[in-house]
């Protein structure tokens, strides 16, 4: 279901838990999906001994995957025009990520109404390990 | 970077919403999705990125014929020296060189921005044409001087329209940044 311009504020938000306790095997599945193979997110021997690392971590486009099921179940299914997101902070096995959008502008471009939402993703500690922004088309 | 040729299949949009954790059917079922405002099966929003499938070079893919960074008999089939040639001081300091400078990790992605001017869906064929962009440093206390480069990709169908503009931010850090 999309949103309504009409029915929707500035300063309404909508979040969700997008993971409880991310599993290295998840971390697995997202580089076997995605095709990407860096050992800093699946592999422990080299991640601790080369890279310096405590253990792998997930993907930032994992977190980014995971924040946009997010968004896409606030939006609707293909209303996304934009998409954006910086990486704050690494994501590690155990981690649980709430994520959640917030209505930062509703406004006109050639007749098609948009809201643009500021986005945050964060830990168990509350520390951000994502912020961004979407673009999505309302309905009136 | 180039991909020649990025087939978007069904199958590859269900592993990859799997991997997520996202099971909206929009993704998976064809029934469900004609029923819909979109009518069809879609791929997720950060679906794009796994074009990396279909460059033949990615260098973030093992391939046969080469030596992997990875862990195999060694923790790195090509970072780590061996042992037996060295004396083991100066193995030590290249390591630790090689945690310092957080280059054995192949940088890090810092940003990520995908501007759809259609979404994605089973039975497009896409190809990528990629550019550099930007380029800047930056100090920060946990990790150094931080170097940042920018990747503009676009995706275009069969008729050469563009279908997404994916920019792509990589940092390199100095320090090894473990929170």
């Amino acid at each position: 279901m999309a949103l309504s311009a009409s029915q929707l504020n500035v300063g309404d938000s909508y979040s969700e838990q997008i993971v409880d306790d991310l599993t290295r095997t998840q971390i697995v599945q997202y580089a076997g999906a995605s095709g990407d193979y860096n050992p800093v997110h699946t592999d422990e021997k080299f991640v601790t001994e080369v890279a310096g690392y405590p253990t792998v971590f997930a993907h930032g486009m994992l977190t980014m995957g995971m924040t946009g099921r997010m968004v896409t179940n606030y939006v609707g299914d293909g209303r996304l025009t934009y998409y954006g997101v910086r990486f704050t902070s690494q994501v590690w096995p155990g981690d649980t990520l709430t994520a959640k959008a917030e209505v930062a502008d509703i406004r006109d471009e050639d007749g098609q109404k948009l809201v643009d939402l500021t986005i945050t993703t964060t830990n168990q500690d509350d520390r951000p390990v994502l912020t961004g922004q979407a673009t999505a088309r309302l309905d009136d | 970077m180039a991909v020649e040729r990025f087939p978007v299949e069904a199958s590859h949009i269900l592993m990859f919403a799997r991997s997520i954790g996202d099971t909206n059917p929009i993704y998976s079922d064809p029934e469900y999705a004609a029923g819909t405002e979109v009518g069809s099966i879609i791929a997720p929003p950060t679906f794009a990125q796994s074009s990396a499938q279909f460059d033949p070079d990615y260098f973030l893919r093992p391939k046969p014929d080469k030596k992997w960074f990875g862990s195999g008999r060694t923790a790195s089939g090509t970072l780590v020296r061996d042992l037996s040639e060295a004396d083991g001081d100066d193995v030590a300091d290249e390591r630790e060189d090689d945690k310092q400078s957080g280059a054995a990790a192949g940088g890090l992605h810092a940003e990520q921005h995908f501007t759809y001017h259609r979404h994605l869906k089973p039975g497009d064929v896409l190809h990528t044409v990629t550019y550099d962009g930007e380029r800047w440093e930056k100090q920060s206390k946990r990790a150094g001087i931080l170097k940042f480069s920018e990747a503009v990709t676009e995706y275009r169908d069969e008729d050469d329209e563009l279908v997404i503009t994916a920019k792509g931010v990589g940092v390199v850090t100095e320090k090894v940044i473990d929170n």
